[in-house]
């Protein structure tokens, strides 16, 4: 299938691309997920701006205790870049697992954010490691934390004029791991759980849970007060009903949910 | 709406006017003539349009035309060098990697990717990072077969 | 059979590298999408998005205000004679509702094409598309067969008094009395879900109509260029020595490009409309709804048997879902499964019966295999089940069922003659390969890992090479199953080959110079294959059903022989000796024992076209052309042993080991045929694993795209082992069978043979497919309850 007419703007800089989104430009990011929908006709912008040309929005860079990711960073640079391995690693494992390596060539951190894919890996991932992202628009810049950034199906609580810019990694989600579930290899994950084992305690999210990433409350709880893993898996679910579908029933779901954060919880721990 | 645009695709440079939603797939095979690139689905799912786009694999039905202006394309058709098939065609060739041959051109473009982030892969990474081309004939065997051999092969030259 | 040494031209027998592959690789392949004509313009459907709805009106004012819209056809203005017309009506009587080209009143499936726009380019055309108006009333749908024959169920003809398309029944006359006498009766019911063919590249057309001349040329990617033709001129009205067809490269059939389709029609009557070329293109989302399905049988066994396992009388009821109308084959499709219900074992009572049924879904017909996977899919099931309750080991209670070697040729219970086969002995070999008798270790080894491992077979015979004319009359097939072939020496010595067969990837050009090499001695390089253009062949039937070798192979082999014993005459014309004084060298005719007296086929393609001094009676030019009409079918056979893990935590099957051990008579080209059954076991294991059409109660298409109809990728499936035996036919004089669909036909089963054996430690007796991780954990969670 073929998009709609649309009207294309590359834009060279920040504030370029800002005031094409305030005039009601779609942003257009890596286009992995955006460009599907133009051609199933299931998404028509009359306008979108292209942010393959700012340059300010590209780039990983350690900022303090926190890793500075450029919102068109690709998944493949995060998936490779030695900072985040290091840090953050269930950020780099999930941006490692997206799509297929064409995919990965092309897809970005702030697009997979943005897009809000109830199915997303990333999101889930950085939700684990406690990460936000910065945000521009005409009201200025402002910090939100991932866990508030997306708000229902393919819905985040940015304003319409609003970009987000960078996404902040905490440096302290090194012990970390994802894991996911999917029927092929190039599959969107049926679920994904994070697990970061940090200073503050575990903190997992899972993706294909609900129309957002959610916390797995229950998962932390029990370990964070000292209870087994065990104990912890049999929590995963608590508080969570996702969708039966084709990929699968609730109860499935909500099974899959304890054995991917028992395996990542796992791999956390043995980093 | 229109646009010019110019795209270096296979060493040449190229200059014409688009709508600015065509998709580059479409400006290869319609606009230039460079019908080796093939589409096979709408989901960004089979790879059969994957190309080079500045170095890297892309899928040209998920990427719009004006997109690439000013960069360089590289397609099933600049593989061959004065009458000379790549390395990764004539594995193809010899290892029975196709059969109907719709997905070979995409299969063989992501081949070289892999083969460029992971000369070394196993046969059981080349399978992983063959996931996003689908084959509907070989069932896979012969084209596992032909990436290893052209991967040791470009690693000898 | 990897190692056997690959070679760049060669004869018969040989592992011989693909002649077609160069223009594949270099890009320069030419698909229909591919081609251009001037002045062409560019067409885009309106579909139902209604499962079942009544067409009130089509609003296209919006449509044709767009610049560079140059028409929008309806059922009312589309010129054509008639709709798509079926050419199956096996056993008489079989319901043949009207499938108009564009809908008429009635929209009875998603997707059914309710009107068309004709603009400049495909971009335009879409858009176009999209702003015609349809005004609906949907009434009532059923998508499930079983449902559709209930009483009351919705109607998808109204027409008709019930949704019964045709009932297939074949009772031998001992099978009551070998039912009822019987000590013990085993049951099983078997789903072989719908699946879709799915080739790369989807369907395309273009018509060309010349309103100057009444001229039509189709270019379409089809399996079967002749059966296009012929449709063509009756759909659309004009002689049919008027119209041409001609195939591009074909990327990928499966079956789903072995019919005739409305599209194709609808271009060429369109083209008539605007006198322009008019192309489609499908997408892939209209692919899923506009292009055939495949299987959708429901099917219950009912099988008599002794304290042995050995089955004494076979009972098999199923219900096929038709789809809204009949396709070219449709309703013979589950007559191919009527013939192979008793599969490799010698059961010669049998009842057999199958309800076709129509549905609001898109048609099914002849899909990689084509209504054998299904027979062969539920007896090896029910094999397993037999050995399951007997506690009889699987292997052996296929020993003890087997129709046995000295039994050829053997006539079975459904009325066909297998030509030959050795069951045994590809079932030992593949024990042996697959290390069968060690499998209890590997079993306890995996329970460690958290895995249920298991072991499965699929012994299989299926029945190619379609087919004898008189058999396809007899089955109410309004065409024949013979093939031809022309065979053209030129004064260089080269060779021209045409012939019926239409190959999408089997690499005919390289088989077909294979045999021109050994048979006629003109050199691998030096023949050219034309296939697939109306304008060159007779008639060619096409390539499906492993008919190309088994048919056409044979049509061509004959050809060899006449051109070979024309040259004969001439030689000894030439050498002033007797025809019986010749001997054949393989690339000459020579005096017996005098290698210096001799003539090269080149010399004496050469001669017989100078014509300077033919013998008495004989034409000039060495060429000639058999039509083939095959004696019977063939019957290649084989042992699959699949092994999969299952992981106790999630579910999901992996198939760890797979061997096959294929019999398919003798072999042209090995490479080709282990290309041919690595992709058939793929597409066997798709539908096992992964693939499966799906519809909403309502209606709608719940996997439209390649997101949710999942077809694997290299990263989801294993590497396979291969072996061959080789029992040639005695139906034709190469031996030969055919193996294009024999992976598909044997690769399901012993997948799931394998993941029921897995879970039989829990107590799991049965598995449907598509064995997705939340099917199977569903499984585990109830037998543990």
């Amino acid at each position: 299938m073929i998009p709609s007419t649309l009207e294309y703007t590359k834009a060279t800089s920040l504030d370029e691309a800002l005031a094409a989104v305030k005039a009601g430009a779609r942003p257009l990011a890596g286009g992995m997920s955006l460009m599907p929908m133009m051609r199933l006709r299931l998404a028509a912008p009359g306008a979108v701006v292209d942010l393959g040309g700012v340059p300010e929005l590209v780039g990983i860079c350690e900022d303090g205790d926190e890793i500075a990711v450029g919102a068109m960073t690709t998944h493949r640079s995060v998936a490779n870049d030695p900072l985040i391995r290091e840090h953050c690693h269930v950020v780099a494992q999930a941006a490692a697992g997206v799509g297929s390596m064409t995919i990965r060539n092309r897809g970005t951190i702030g697009g997979s954010l943005a897009h809000a894919d109830p199915h997303g890996d990333l999101p889930a991932a950085i939700l684990a490691a406690g990460g936000a992202v910065i945000v521009r628009g005409s009201g200025g810049e402002r910090r939100i934390d991932v866990g508030d950034l997306i708000t229902s199906y393919l819905t985040t609580s940015l304003a319409e004029d609003e970009l987000i810019t960078q996404v902040r990694l905490p440096k302290g989600a090194g012990q970390s791991a994802y894991a996911k579930f999917h029927r092929r290899a190039i599959d969107w994950s049926i679920i994904g759980v994070g697990v970061s084992i940090g200073a503050d305690g575990v903190r997992a999210a899972a993706t294909g849970v609900g129309d957002h990433p959610t916390r797995l409350a229950g998962f932390e709880s029990v370990l964070n007060g000292g209870g087994s893993l065990e104990d912890a898996i049999a929590k995963a679910g608590e508080g969570l009903s996702p969708l039966g579908d084709l990929d699968g029933s609730t109860e499935y779901k909500l099974h899959l949910v304890g054995v991917l954060a028992g395996q990542a919880h796992a791999e956390a721990s043995g980093r | 709406m229109g646009q010019t645009i110019t795209v270096t695709v296979n060493g040449t440079a190229h200059t014409a006017e688009v709508e600015q939603r065509t998709l580059l797939v479409h400006f290869l095979r319609e606009t230039l003539n460079l019908t080796g690139t093939h589409i096979g689905c709408d989901t960004s799912t089979c790879g059969c349009c994957t190309v080079h786009l500045d170095g890297e694999t892309v899928l040209s039905c998920s990427l719009l035309a004006v997109q690439a202006d000013g960069s360089a394309v590289r397609t099933v058709e600049g593989l061959e060098q004065n009458g000379e098939l790549h390395p990764i065609q004539r594995a193809f060739y010899e290892n029975h990697g196709l059969q109907c041959g719709f997905c070979t051109p995409g299969m063989m473009m992501s081949a070289l990717g892999v083969i460029e982030q992971h000369p070394d892969a196993s046969d059981d990474e080349i399978r992983e990072a063959l996931e996003g081309n689908l084959c509907r004939c070989t069932g896979y065997q012969n084209i596992v077969a032909a990436v290893r051999s052209a991967a040791d092969e470009m690693a000898r030259n | 059979m990897a190692t056997t040494e690959r070679l760049t031209s060669g004869g018969v027998g040989e592992a011989v590298l693909r002649k077609e592959d160069r223009k594949f690789v270099t890009g320069e392949g030419r698909y229909v999408d591919d081609l251009k004509l001037p002045g062409m313009l560019h067409a885009a459907f309106v579909r139902s998005s209604f499962g079942h709805a009544k067409i009130n009106s089509i609003d296209a004012s919006a449509a044709l205000a767009m610049p560079g819209v140059h028409a929008v056809l309806t059922n009312a203005t589309l010129p054509v004679e008639t709709g798509v017309l079926s050419a199956s009506n096996p056993g008489g009587d079989v319901r043949h509702p009207e499938q108009a080209i564009l809908a008429k009143e009635f929209a009875r499936y998603v997707g059914e094409p309710v009107a068309m726009v004709i603009a400049d380019d495909r971009y335009l055309a879409r858009d176009a598309a999209d702003a015609v108006q349809v005004d609906y009333d949907p009434v009532p749908v059923v998508v499930d067969a079983e449902k559709a024959l209930e009483p009351g169920a919705p109607l998808v003809h109204a027409e008709y008094d019930s949704n019964l398309v045709k009932t297939l029944a074949h009772v031998t006359d001992g099978f009551a009395d070998a039912l009822a006498k019987a000590p013990k009766k085993i049951s099983l019911r078997v789903v072989n879900q719908r699946v879709t063919p799915m080739p790369m590249e989807t369907r395309g057309c273009i018509g060309d109509w010349s309103n100057s001349t009444g001229e039509v040329t189709l270019y379409t990617s089809t399996q079967v260029a002749h059966f296009v033709r012929t449709f063509v001129s009756i759909v659309c009205g004009t002689s049919e020595a008027k119209v041409r067809v001609v195939t591009p490269d074909v990327g990928g059939g499966f079956g789903a490009k072995l019919n005739t389709y409305r599209e194709e029609f609808a271009v060429c009557a369109a083209s008539k409309v605007v006198g322009r070329p008019v192309k489609w293109i499908e997408d892939r989302t209209e692919n899923a709804v506009a292009t055939i399905h495949g299987r959708d049988q429901v099917q219950y066994y009912e099988a008599g048997v002794d304290e042995n396992g050995k089955i004494l009388a076979l009972k098999f009821d199923a219900v096929q879902n038709n789809g809204a109308y009949n396709q070219l084959l449709t309703p013979s499709i589950s007559h191919l499964t009527l013939f192979m219900v008793p599969g490799c074992y010698d059961i010669q009572d049998v009842s057999i019966t199958i309800r076709q049924v129509f549905t609001n879904t898109t048609p099914t017909d002849a899909y990689r295999g084509a209504g054998r996977p299904e027979a062969t899919h539920g007896i090896e099931r029910l094999m397993d089940a037999i050995a399951d309750d007997l506690g009889i080991d699987a292997a052996e209670v296929r020993r003890r069922n087997f129709i046995k070697a000295d039994q050829f040729p053997y006539a079975s219970a459904t009325g066909l003659s297998y030509d030959s086969g050795d069951y045994h002995e590809t079932l030992e070999v593949a024990l042996e390969l697959s290390e069968y008798a060690g499998f209890e270790e590997r079993r306890a080894e995996a329970a460690k890992r958290g895995k249920y491992r298991g072991i499965g077979l699929s012994t299989y015979v299926e029945v190619c090479g379609l087919a004898p004319s008189a058999v396809t009359a007899a089955l109410g097939i309004g065409a024949p199953g013979w093939e031809h072939s022309t065979v053209r020496l030129h004064p260089t010595g080269k060779a021209t080959v045409i012939t019926g067969t239409s190959p999408h990837g089997q690499g005919h050009a390289t088989s077909w110079s294979q045999i021109t090499q050994t048979e006629l001695g003109i050199p691998f390089d030096d023949v050219e294959v034309i296939h697939g253009d109306t304008a060159f062949q007779p008639y060619g039937l096409g390539t499906y059903g492993s008919r190309s070798l088994a048919v056409g192979g044979i049509a061509l082999y004959r050809s060899l022989g006449k051109v070979r014993e024309k040259a004969r005459e001439l030689a000894a014309h030439l050498l002033e000796c007797s025809i019986d004084d010749l001997e054949w060298t393989g690339t000459s005719w020579q005096v017996k024992g005098s290698p210096d007296r001799a003539k090269t086929i080149q010399e004496l393609a050469y001669a017989g076209w100078t014509s300077a001094s033919l013998p008495e009676g004989i034409e000039p030019v060495l060429e000639a052309t058999t039509f083939h009409d095959p004696p019977n079918f063939t019957f290649p056979f084989g042992t699959h042993v699949c092994e999969v893990e299952i992981d106790q935590a999630t579910g999901r099957v992996e198939v760890v080991n797979y061997t096959a051990v294929d019999d398919c008579g003798n072999v042209i080209n090995p490479m080709i045929v282990d290309g041919q059954v690595h992709g058939g076991i793929i597409q066997g294991l798709g539908q096992a694993l992964f693939e499966e059409t799906v519809y909403s109660d309502d209606g709608h298409m719940l996997t439209p795209t390649l997101v949710e109809y999942l077809v694997p990728s290299a990263a989801d499936v294993p590497p396979m082992t291969l072996h061959r035996t080789t029992t040639p036919s005695p139906s034709n004089p190469m031996g030969v069978k055919g193996i294009g669909e024999a992976g598909t036909i044997a690769a399901s089963s012993a997948i799931v043979n394998a993941a029921v054996d897995a879970l039989s430690v829990i107590g799991v007796r049965h598995l449907e497919m598509p064995m997705q991780p939340a099917r199977i954990w569903n499984v585990m969670q109830e037998a543990k309850s």
